[in-house]
């Protein structure tokens, strides 16, 4: 059985701080995927440029933040989803090669990779024959 | 384990479901559910503006069409990466195909609009029809 990513994801509660510029926090979605080499997240940050995208891994807990740059003027007739920026943290079971993340961002999809460390690679035990 | 299949969802409703369900910020919160892709609409004394949040699209997998002067109609499909192997252990964005249309509060030059797509997010532009722009009227001193 893989173990691994244990997702308490925390909604985050802090608003206002001085630099945001949406009252409201949006919890993105996020597809996640485990090879043997690594773990993919996928997640839908609409409307963040790579710019606007603050990703931290620190003890165990990956998190990632995408400011919103505000849009829409003039009188608005239909308003059928909000808009803010965005914050989601998991926390990673799988022991992570910290250094070697990398993330690459398109079209408003966040894509990360998470190199496992290279003691937790499933290795295949050779055997001899005697 | 929490590996599951991924199955391709094809109807609409459990896309729209799924979206509002894990969105939770739709309709500002009345919980009436909404087609997919909530859309905002604006305006300003020239032109009408919508826009969808439609991330990991590109504009060439849209269609979009403005029929009848006020008829706007948005189609599009994603589809989700494929890997050999692995599990997935989350599944929360939604993939398929979509079409959502939406009568237009006036009617706009269809040759005229314009789309654009930056990070994720689809807007257009469509001036106003001439006949329902706002007139100011010149009132003479007499």
């Amino acid at each position: 059985m893989s173990p691994t990513m244990t997702t308490p994801e925390k909604q985050s509660g802090e608003n206002g701080s001085p630099e945001t510029t949406y009252q409201s926090t949006f919890i993105p979605r996020f597809d996640i995927w485990e090879g043997e080499e690594e773990l993919l997240l996928y997640g839908d940050l609409p409307g963040v440029s790579v710019d606007d995208l603050d990703i931290r891994f620190e003890n165990r807990e990956l998190s990632i933040r995408g400011k919103v740059q505000p849009r829409h003027e003039g009188e608005r007739l239909l308003d059928e989803y909000g808009i803010g920026d965005f914050h989601r943290t998991f926390t990673v079971g799988e022991a992570i090669d910290a250094e070697k993340i990398s993330a690459e961002m398109k079209q408003g999809v966040l894509v990360l990779h998470l190199p496992k460390s290279e003691k937790l690679k499933p290795r295949r035990i050779k055997v001899k024959a005697i | 384990m929490l590996s599951t299949q991924w199955q391709p969802m094809a109807e609409m409703n459990r896309l729209r479901n799924e979206m509002d369900r894990v969105f939770g910020r739709h309709g500002n919160g009345s919980g009436r559910a909404t087609a997919f892709p909530p859309l905002n609409v604006w305006e300003n004394d020239d032109s009408l503006f919508v826009e969808a949040e439609l991330p990991g699209f590109d504009l060439d997998d849209l269609e979009i069409y403005v029929t009848g002067g006020n008829h706007l109609s948005i189609a599009g499909e994603r589809k989700q990466p494929e890997h050999e192997g692995g599990a997935w252990h989350r599944q929360e964005r939604a993939f398929g195909k979509f079409r959502r249309t939406l009568d237009l509060p006036g009617d706009v030059n269809s040759d005229g609009v314009e789309a654009s797509f930056c990070n994720g997010v689809l807007k257009l532009a469509m001036p106003k029809a001439e006949q329902v722009k706002p007139h100011r009227i010149e009132v003479k001193a007499i």
